[in-house]
């Protein structure tokens, strides 16, 4: 028996507002986690190639922890064992926020993401030449003036490119969020399928709005690079 | 005043620094020369504290540099430095450069230091290129402009490292006829060179270092006119030409 395609599942009530509405929660959860990330990456980064053997320590620590474990199995552990880490009455509390899961895919994709901003931005340090170092110090800037007004701003644009395949990777990852209930854009498109069969029309359609948005986010980019990069140095 | 007593310093095994003494009055200049991996940079680091020393006693105006209660980024505040490769911070322009210092380290206004930069750049011919970013200029006029950076903190103290050893021949002049100035003008400077014509015009001191040690140290007629250790003859002739 042939396939009986039906395209307007894509649009037809309630199923296009659907989509929509899990376009909307793609949206905010990679806005949100990629705050967490950038923020949060940038410090990491920043301790791990700070003078202090402590706070090196740390921030090696949580790197390694981070990108060494599968996201989906973070994000389980954050949202089924992470509330009873926290003790009987306050993980009790916590179990009772409406959209608990939203909160916690955005939380787990912010600290996992940071972990990889945090490399990139050690990458982006090595590339700056020790004398570099020196210059700033010999103004009599201290560690933290140093990294705060000169490095941290002349390494986020050498790193400029791989950032912008993390602030992708971060929608893509989003979609992760699923298996923890929340109703982003591919949660939307199964539940198209599960309601009218037509999987194969939803999951295309998904697909492309996944490139769309794509594509807007490395345009985005794209202006921001052109704006920041470094003259003489990168895009060329 | 600056006070080298008797410091030695290794990497690891090797030894760069050699029992090295020296003073440097205030008003000086003192220039430095001899081959590479003599250690005349590494000395130049030890002074305003960027590289450690394992033995003996640098002083700057009263203060020891290996004195764990000595306030480093405040003594370098005013002790200046010029790099080979100028490295100016390539993601801002030119004035920026200059006034970034001032407003973070000494809370300067955006407006005095923006004034006081003009005036620099003024001094160091370049006010035209305040707006520029450092890879729009050439490698004498980002030199100038690392200069213009360094003075812009009032510093008391000047060390160059090398600081025409990356120019154009047809640049270093510019460069030069800078540092001249302001040498005449009564800076304290400790500058690594092989330029000897700037040696004989404004040095006080000339040393000579070989493998981590002075070899020989002279006021500029005498240094030039009879040197007195072998190895001196030999890098003076190979560098006079």
């Amino acid at each position: 028996m042939a396939y009986n395609f039906d395209w307007s599942v894509l649009w037809r009530q309630p199923y296009g507002t659907w989509l929509l509405q899990g376009l909307w929660v793609t949206i905010k959860i990679g806005l949100f986690s990629w705050i967490i990330a950038l923020s949060l990456g940038i410090i990491i980064g920043t301790l791990r190639v700070t003078p202090w053997k402590f706070t090196r320590f740390l921030a090696s620590a949580y790197t390694e922890f981070f990108r060494n474990i599968p996201f989906l199995v973070q994000l389980f552990f954050w949202y089924y064992a992470g509330p009873m880490l926290l003790g009987d009455r306050l993980g009790h509390a916590i179990n009772q926020i409406i959209g608990l899961n939203y909160y916690v895919a955005i939380f787990a994709l912010g600290i996992y993401t940071a972990s990889r901003v945090a490399e990139h931005m050690r990458a982006g340090f090595a590339s700056i030449g020790k004398e570099q170092y020196q210059a700033v110090l010999s103004t009599g800037m201290t560690q933290y003036q140093m990294y705060r007004y000169v490095i941290i701003p002349y390494a986020l644009r050498v790193i400029l490119p791989p950032l912008t395949t993390e602030f992708l990777t971060i929608f893509k990852n989003s979609s992760i969020a699923m298996t923890i209930g929340v109703a982003e854009l591919t949660f939307m498109s199964y539940r198209i399928d599960a309601e009218t069969f037509h999987g194969l029309e939803a999951t295309t359609g998904a697909m492309f709005i996944y490139l769309l948005l794509g594509l807007t986010v490395v345009r985005i980019m794209g202006f921001i690079e052109s704006r920041f990069k470094i003259p003489g140095m990168i895009g060329r | 005043m600056i006070e080298i007593k008797n410091v030695s310093k290794w990497f690891g095994d090797f030894q760069v620094l050699k029992d090295i003494n020296e003073t440097i009055e205030k008003g000086q200049t003192v220039v430095i020369c001899g081959p590479s991996g003599s250690g005349k940079s590494t000395l130049l680091r030890c002074i305003n504290g960027l590289e450690p020393y394992q033995e003996g006693e640098i002083i700057v105006d009263g203060e020891s540099l290996s004195d764990p209660k000595t306030n480093l980024y405040k003594l370098r505040q005013k002790i200046g430095m010029v790099f080979q490769r100028f490295e100016l911070y390539p993601h801002m322009t030119v004035l920026k450069n200059i006034t970034l210092a001032p407003m973070k380290v000494l809370k300067k206004s955006k407006k005095e230091a923006e004034k006081k930069a003009m005036e620099l750049l003024e001094r160091v011919g370049i006010p035209d290129k305040a707006n520029e970013y450092p890879a729009n200029l050439s490698g004498g006029q980002q030199q100038r402009v690392a200069i213009a950076r360094s003075l812009a903190m009032e510093p008391e103290y000047m060390l160059f490292d090398e600081p025409t050893s990356a120019l154009d021949p047809e640049m270093i002049n510019e460069v030069l006829e800078v540092m001249v100035d302001l040498a005449k003008e009564g800076m304290t400077m400790v500058v690594v060179t092989h330029e000897m014509g700037f040696a004989r015009e404004v040095a006080d001191e000339i040393i000579f270092m070989d493998e981590g040690r002075i070899v020989e140290r002279g006021t500029g007629e005498e240094f030039f006119a009879n040197p007195k250790s072998e190895r001196t003859k030999l890098f003076l002739s190979q560098i006079l030409v």
